[in-house]
């Protein structure tokens, strides 16, 4: 093109109409341009699965809990260290898996969203961990005290919940919705039906908590091998009691409390290795009993705290925090829960300064640690 | 008519457009992630991270090349107030593209979570982690997000109207593709 075209009098003028004609193709073109952006934003899709809607979910079951996590919401921090034997090494080329000791930042809590919700053995426990070799890559891991997740899919995660929210007439769930939620989900029958045979334990310290989500560890040489991880109570198992609940609302975590204050607790970490075949993307799946497990060392924790004056209050156990040496595997759970996770995290960072004290206070754990 | 160039420096129209693609890339994988419960969150927060620092060198490397080489000049008969629209908008572009990814690695910073580009390599934390300034920073990561986008749509449109409508040659001076300076 002619390098005087800058020179306006060498234009050809537009008509009115052609004008309007080409505002219009520009309008046009930039409303189309924002479109696809807010459909990549979820806005033209209403029933999109999006972390907002999976945390008002949550809101919605469990009641407004501002500065809580939506999630394990009633929770205490717990801190020691992890003592690797090496074993684990040849699997994974994560640092933390060289023989020798790394510090450890917890949090055992209560699965559910309500912080204050009186401490009941059969409610899922869990206990998240955050690894933090000196000078190299973190692992934030959580676990839960179940065999098998409910649910394969954050679809189907968002769908039990729904179907768990209590109805405003009667301020129970509806039994037709969780039937008819079972009725679609075979996986979550079968999962039930695993998770209703394990044996409850009396408390935090010996209970095995579970990754669940499967994830690969990847060597030194690249060989990568899918895994799921347990922390094996070495605390002698003891049966949860049947009867009534005990008058103190935080019996198991003022026990777990007493426990540590007079020695600390341990876990070994227990890598089980997978195979071709193996169900990766599904944690409703057991894998089969007989899968290699490797003892990767010990974990201890010698201190617990309120999560109010603990250092593990703004930690998210996102558990896509993972170094190198283990990675996510084709189980979409870890994923989405990394995601909510987020959005819950932001949220209740941005609610600290109206958070209410957590159910278990500084004072409470000094007092049952001299008592 | 001046003897001075009418288009954008060679230089100048490659990191413009390598970074239109990149920044317009990184805005729908922002505003897609946010929005993704799924297996693709992690996928796309994988590649937001390093993208955003992509961002911040490239615009680094931009700034020092706007001073080398100075863009042309807007023509002469453009109004006064489209000439101040152009610059307050290449002002407000600018800024965004500096601020949104160190907003970003702040905001990643006060909240404690490790800052990983590729595998094992990380940055390393621009604040000490905070909740508040954790949460304030996020929040205005979105508002600055959404900012630049819409900044991004008011340009998209001003360089189409001067292509269709206008025809002065400003489309050009950044759009031909002839061979030469």
């Amino acid at each position: 093109m002619p390098d005087n075209l800058r020179d306006s009098t060498s234009r050809r003028k537009l008509s009115t109409t052609a004008v309007l004609a080409r505002l219009l193709v520009i309008g046009v073109v930039a409303l189309g341009v924002a479109a696809v952006f807010a459909y990549a934003g979820g806005w033209l899709s209403p029933d999109r699965l999006t972390q907002a809607r999976v945390i008002t979910a949550f809101e919605e079951v469990n009641g407004p809990h501002p500065g809580f996590r939506r999630n394990h919401a009633k929770g205490i921090c717990a801190t020691g260290w992890f003592e690797s034997n090496g074993q684990a090494a040849s699997l994974s080329k994560a640092a933390l898996f060289a023989p020798g000791k790394v510090p450890v930042v917890g949090r055992i809590a209560f699965a559910g969203g309500m912080p204050f919700i009186p401490d009941e053995p059969n409610t899922v426990r869990s206990l998240a961990l955050r690894f933090l070799p000196a000078g190299a890559e973190e692992w934030r891991t959580g676990m839960i005290n179940i065999p098998v997740f409910p649910v394969a899919t954050a679809q189907a995660f968002y769908e039990q919940l729904l179907a768990s929210k209590p109805d405003p007439a009667t301020g129970s769930p509806d039994p037709a919705k969780m039937q008819a939620f079972a009725a679609d989900h075979p996986e979550f029958v079968a999962a039930i039906d695993i998770i209703k045979k394990r044996q409850v334990s009396s408390g935090f310290a010996d209970s095995t908590y579970n990754s669940l989500n499967s994830f690969r560890f990847v060597n030194s040489a690249g060989a990568s091998t899918p895994v799921r991880w347990s922390t094996v109570s070495l605390q002698p198992f003891v049966a949860a009691p049947t009867g009534d609940a005990s008058a103190d609302k935080n019996a198991l975590f003022d026990a777990l409390i007493a426990e540590v204050a007079k020695h600390p607790v341990q876990w070994r970490l227990v890598i089980t290795v997978g195979q071709a075949g193996d169900p990766t993307a599904d944690a409703t799946l057991p894998w089969p009993a007989d899968r290699k497990e490797i003892d990767a060392g010990t974990v201890t924790i010698d201190k617990l705290s309120s999560e109010d004056d603990g250092p593990c209050i703004d930690v998210n156990f996102d558990p896509m925090v993972l170094p190198s040496g283990i990675e996510a595997s084709d189980d979409p759970i870890p994923s989405a829960r990394s995601a909510a996770y987020a959005r819950s995290f932001t949220l209740r960072e941005g609610e600290r300064k109206v958070k209410p004290p957590s159910a278990v206070t500084p004072q409470e754990v000094s007092s049952v640690d001299k008592s | 008519m001046s003897t001075q160039s009418q288009r954008f420096a060679a230089s100048s129209r490659v990191l413009h457009w390598l970074m239109a693609v990149l920044v317009l890339t990184m805005l729908f994988i922002g505003v897609g992630m946010a929005a993704s419960e799924s297996a693709r969150y992690s996928t796309l927060v994988a590649i937001h991270k390093p993208l955003g620092i992509a961002i911040l060198i490239l615009v680094a490397i931009r700034l020092v090349n706007r001073l080398i080489n100075p863009p042309p000049p807007l023509p002469a008969d453009m109004p006064a107030i489209q000439r101040f629209a152009a610059h307050a908008s290449h002002i407000v572009l600018y800024a965004l593209m500096f601020l949104l990814p160190l907003v970003g690695w702040s905001m990643l910073s006060a909240a404690g979570y490790p800052i990983v580009l590729f595998g094992p390599l990380h940055l390393p934390p621009l604040l000490t982690q905070n909740a508040t300034v954790y949460a304030t920073l996020r929040q205005l990561h979105t508002i600055l997000a959404y900012l630049l986008f819409a900044t991004f749509l008011v340009h998209f449109a001003a360089a189409l109207f001067h292509g269709l409508i206008r025809r002065d040659g400003v489309l050009e001076s950044m759009a031909s593709w002839r061979s030469g300076r």
